[in-house]
C-alpha cells in the first residue's frame, strides 16, 4: 500500500481533496497512469484504429439508449409492438432514442468489422497479442447473440421469423436439435415466453458478458501494448534512461485528443443516419418489421438483418452437392497430407482414418446441419486466427504483394456473400455463394501455407511516421 | 484455365446485376407526389378523407387524434369535424368494426394503418408512399370477386373500392403479348371509364394523392422535425469537428 500522505494545513482547497482520495483509493490513480497517462502507444496509428474507440463508444450508446428503451418498452407479445410505436410517438424524444438505437446496432457491427479487419492487416493478433484477439472474438460472438436476441424486441414480422429461422437452425443438429430450440424457445412456436426470456438475454445477460470481455481485451492489450500499422514491436526501442518506448506517445493527451477528432466525424455520419435516413434503405430497419409479428402469415422473403447476412449466404450454400464437394476436400487434403506431409506413419494413418469418418458423417447428417456447421465454423475459425498466420513479416506492408491481392478478394467475396444472404435465392446465387464460402475457408485453413510463400520486404527497425 | 474461370464469375455477376432488376415483377408504382407532404392543406384533406372513408374499417390505434395538430389542425377543429361522438381528442384512433367479423366479411382483419406507409416499401420498386398511392388508383370492377371489386397493385385484394363514389368504375386495358412463346395479358397502362364518379381523373389523382399523404406522414408523425433538429445537429458537429481537428493539430505539433 502506498504511503498516507498529510499535507500541511494550509495547502490548497484542490490539493487536500486529490490527497484525501489518492490516500483512500490509490487504485484509481495507478489505473489512469498505467491505462491513460502512462501507456505509451505507437506514434504512427492510422485512421484504422479508430475503430476500437468507436467500438467503445457505440457500446456506451447503445447501453445508455437501451437503459431509456426499457423504461418504456414492453416485453409482453401482446404489448411489444405497440410499446415501440409509443416510443416513437408519445414518448418525449423516444424517437431519437430508438433511433440510435437502433442505428447503432448497425454501427457497432460496422466499427467492429472494421476494427477486426485492421487486425488482419496489421497481424494485431499475432505473439503476443492472441489473447487480445480471442477475447475480441468471444466479443464479436456475444454481439452476434446481442443482435439476434434484440432483434426480437420490436415482434415485427422480420423479428419474428428471423427468430424462427435462426432457432430452427438449432432443431437440426442431431439427437438434441429439436429439444434444443424446444428450449431455446420456451415454447412450440416463437411466442410470449420466447420473447420474454430473449429480453432477459437482451438487456441483462449478454451485456453483463460483453462488458467483462470488453474489460478484459483492454486490459490485456495494455499488458502487451498496441501494435501498429508497421508491425513492429516498440518495446523493443526504449529509451535507456527513461525506459520509455522510442516510438511511443502517451496515450492521454495524444490519443485522447486524436480520438476526440475520430469520434466526432463519426458522430457526424451516425447523426446522418439518424436523422435523415434511419430505415437506411431497409437495411437498418427493415420495412417488413413495421408489420406486427403473425404467427399465421409467413412472409415471401425472409433475410436476416445486413449483419448477419455473410454468415447466413455460408449456411445457405450448403446444399447437398456443397457437402458432396466439402467431401471431395476433405478426401484430397488427407490425401495430400498422407502424401505429402513430414508425418509418422501413425499419424497418417489416423489422418486418413479421421478423413474417411468425416465423410461418413458428411453423408450421413442432413445437409441443413452442415450449413450450421459452416455458419458456426465462420465464426469461430477467426479465434484461430493467430496459430493460422504464419507469415514471417506480422504487417501487410512487409507482405509480399500479391498477399494484398489475396485479402482483397476475401473482403471483395465477404461483401458478395453479405449482399446474397439478403437476396432470394436462385441457382446461379446459390453456385456464387458455395465459391464465396469456399474461398473464405480456403483463406483461412490454407494460410499456415500460404502465408509464407513469396518474398518478404525488409522490415525497419523504427516505425516510420510523418510528423503531421 | 483461371482466365475461363475469371469469365464465368463476372458473367455470372453481370447476370445477377441483371436479374436484380428483373426480379421486381408486378406492376410498376406511380411516384407519389411527395411535395404533398409539405403542403398542410393537402395533408389536413387527406385526415378529412381518412377519417371518413378509412378509419371505419381500419384503426390507426398508435395514433393520437389530437397529434393532428401537428398538421395545423386546433384542438378544436379536431374535436368538432373528426372526431367520432363520444371519443376523446387524446385517444387513439380506434375503428369500431369488431375484428372476428371483419375476417369473415373480407378475408382478412382489415390491417392497422398506423405505419402502413412505412412497411410497404420495397427496395427497387420504390416507397410505401408509391405503393399506396398506385393501390388507391387501381382499383376495377371484377364480378368474379366476391366484394366485385379488384385492383392490379394488390391482386384479389380483400378490400372493396371504398374511394368509388369518387372514382367512380374503371376498366384497364389489358393487350395481348407473346413472349418467348407464351401468350399473356399486360396491362397497356391505359383505362376505360365504366361510369364516372363525383370527381375527375385528375381531382381523384390529387385526392389520393392528399389520402396518402396523409398516410405517410401518420407514419412517423415526427419526421419534419426529426430532419429539422438533424441539421442544426449536424451544423454542430461541423464546427465541432473543426476544434477537435485543431485542437489534435496542436498537441501532435511535439511529436517528431
Amino acid at each position: 500500500m502506498a504511503e498516507f500522505k498529510e499535507l500541511p494545513a494550509d495547502a490548497p482547497i484542490a490539493q487536500k481533496a486529490v490527497t484525501w482520495f489518492h490516500n483512500r483509493f490509490p487504485t484509481a490513480f495507478e489505473a489512469y497512469r498505467v491505462h491513460m497517462s502512462e501507456y505509451y502507444a505507437p506514434k504512427n496509428m492510422n485512421f484504422w484504429y479508430f475503430f476500437g474507440v468507436l467500438a467503445m463508444l457505440v457500446l456506451v450508446l447503445q447501453i445508455v439508449t437501451g437503459i431509456f428503451l426499457v423504461m418504456h418498452y414492453k416485453p409482453d407479445a401482446a404489448l411489444a409492438f405497440a410499446s415501440v410505436e409509443y416510443i416513437m410517438r408519445d414518448v418525449p424524444w423516444g424517437w431519437l432514442v430508438r433511433y440510435m438505437h437502433s442505428t447503432g446496432a448497425s454501427a457497432f457491427f460496422v466499427v467492429v468489422y472494421l476494427h477486426m479487419f485492421r487486425g488482419l492487416l496489421y497481424g494485431s493478433y499475432r505473439k503476443p497479442r492472441e489473447l487480445v484477439w480471442i477475447f475480441g472474438c468471444a466479443i464479436f460472438l456475444c454481439m452476434m447473440a446481442e443482435g439476434f436476441f434484440g432483434y426480437l424486441l420490436p415482434w415485427g414480422q422480420m423479428s419474428y421469423w428471423g427468430a424462427q429461422v435462426i432457432i430452427n437452425l438449432f432443431a437440426a443438429i442431431p439427437f438434441v436439435g429439436p429439444d434444443l430450440a424446444l428450449l431455446i424457445r420456451g415454447d412450440y412456436v416463437v411466442g410470449d415466453a420466447t420473447l420474454n426470456r430473449f429480453f432477459a438475454f437482451h438487456v441483462i445477460a449478454v451485456p453483463l458478458v460483453l462488458l467483462g470481455l470488453v474489460v478484459a481485451h483492454l486490459l490485456a492489450l495494455h499488458d502487451v501494448g498496441s501494435n501498429n500499422p508497421d508491425g513492429i514491436e516498440i518495446k523493443a526501442n526504449r529509451d535507456p534512461k527513461t525506459g520509455i518506448p522510442l516510438d511511443g506517445i502517451a496515450f492521454h493527451p495524444y490519443y485522447t485528443v486524436h480520438d476526440i477528432m475520430g469520434v466526432s466525424v463519426f458522430l457526424m455520419i451516425f447523426t446522418a443516419i439518424v436523422f435523415f435516413a434511419p430505415e437506411m434503405g431497409g437495411y437498418f430497419l427493415e420495412f417488413n418489421n413495421f408489420i406486427p409479428a403473425d404467427p399465421l402469415q409467413t412472409p415471401a422473403h425472409i433475410a436476416p438483418v445486413w449483419y448477419f447476412t455473410p454468415f447466413y449466404s455460408m449456411l445457405r450454400a450448403t446444399t447437398d452437392p456443397m457437402v458432396n464437394v466439402l467431401c471431395v476436400v476433405v478426401a484430397l487434403a488427407a490425401l495430400l497430407a498422407a502424401w505429402k506431409g513430414a508425418l509418422p506413419g501413425r499419424a497418417k494413418l489416423a489422418i486418413l482414418v479421421g478423413a474417411a469418418v468425416a465423410i461418413v458423417l458428411l453423408k450421413t447428417f442432413d445437409a441443413k446441419f452442415w450449413g450450421v456447421v459452416v455458419m458456426g465454423a465462420a465464426v469461430i475459425i477467426l479465434f484461430f486466427l493467430p496459430w493460422l498466420d504464419r507469415s514471417p513479416a506480422r504487417s501487410i506492408r512487409y507482405r509480399p504483394d500479391w498477399h494484398k491481392a489475396v485479402y482483397g478478394v476475401f473482403v471483395v467475396f465477404f461483401l458478395i456473400l453479405g449482399w446474397l444472404g439478403i437476396e432470394p435465392p436462385s441457382d446461379l446465387k446459390t453456385l456464387l455463394a458455395q465459391i464465396g464460402t469456399v474461398y473464405y475457408f480456403g483463406f483461412f485453413l490454407l494460410m499456415p501455407w500460404w502465408s509464407r510463400q513469396g518474398t518478404f520486404k525488409p522490415v525497419p527497425d523504427r516505425v516510420v511516421f510523418r510528423p503531421h | 484455365m483461371i482466365k475461363r474461370i475469371l469469365q464465368s464469375v463476372l458473367l455470372s455477376l453481370l447476370l445477377l446485376a441483371g436479374g436484380a432488376h428483373a426480379a421486381g415483377g408486378g406492376l410498376a408504382w406511380d411516384k407519389f407526389p411527395t411535395e404533398k407532404l409539405k403542403d398542410s392543406a393537402a395533408l389536413q384533406h387527406g385526415a378529412k378523407l381518412f377519417v371518413n372513408y378509412c378509419l371505419n374499417c381500419h384503426s390507426a390505434a398508435y395514433m393520437r387524434y389530437n397529434r393532428m395538430v401537428d398538421i395545423g389542425l386546433t384542438t378544436e377543429q379536431i374535436k368538432d369535424n373528426l372526431l367520432f361522438a363520444g371519443d376523446k381528442v387524446g385517444a387513439t384512433m380506434k375503428a369500431a368494426i369488431d375484428a372476428r367479423q371483419a375476417k369473415e366479411w373480407f378475408g382478412a382483419a382489415p390491417p392497422d394503418l398506423s405505419v402502413i406507409a412505412r412497411s410497404r416499401s420495397a427496395a427497387g420498386q420504390g416507397s410505401g408512399a408509391d405503393y399506396l398511392y398506385t393501390y388507391l388508383r387501381t382499383y376495377y370492377r371484377d364480378d368474379s370477386k366476391p366484394t366485385g371489386w379488384n385492383n392490379l397493385a394488390f391482386p384479389s385484394v380483400g378490400m372493396p373500392h371504398v374511394l368509388w363514389q369518387l372514382q367512380g368504375e374503371r376498366r384497364p386495358i389489358f393487350e395481348k403479348k407473346t413472349d418467348h412463346g407464351h401468350e399473356s395479358e399486360v396491362f397497356t397502362g391505359r383505362w376505360e371509364v365504366v361510369k364516372a364518379g363525383t370527381l375527375d381523373a385528375r381531382e381523384y389523382d390529387n385526392a389520393a394523392a392528399d389520402l396518402v399523404a396523409f398516410l405517410q406522414w401518420m407514419s412517423e408523425p415526427v419526421q419534419k422535425t426529426r430532419v429539422q433538429l438533424g441539421v442544426w445537429v449536424l451544423v454542430f458537429l461541423g464546427l465541432f469537428t473543426v476544434i477537435a481537428w485543431f485542437l489534435n493539430a496542436a498537441y501532435w505539433k511535439d511529436v517528431k
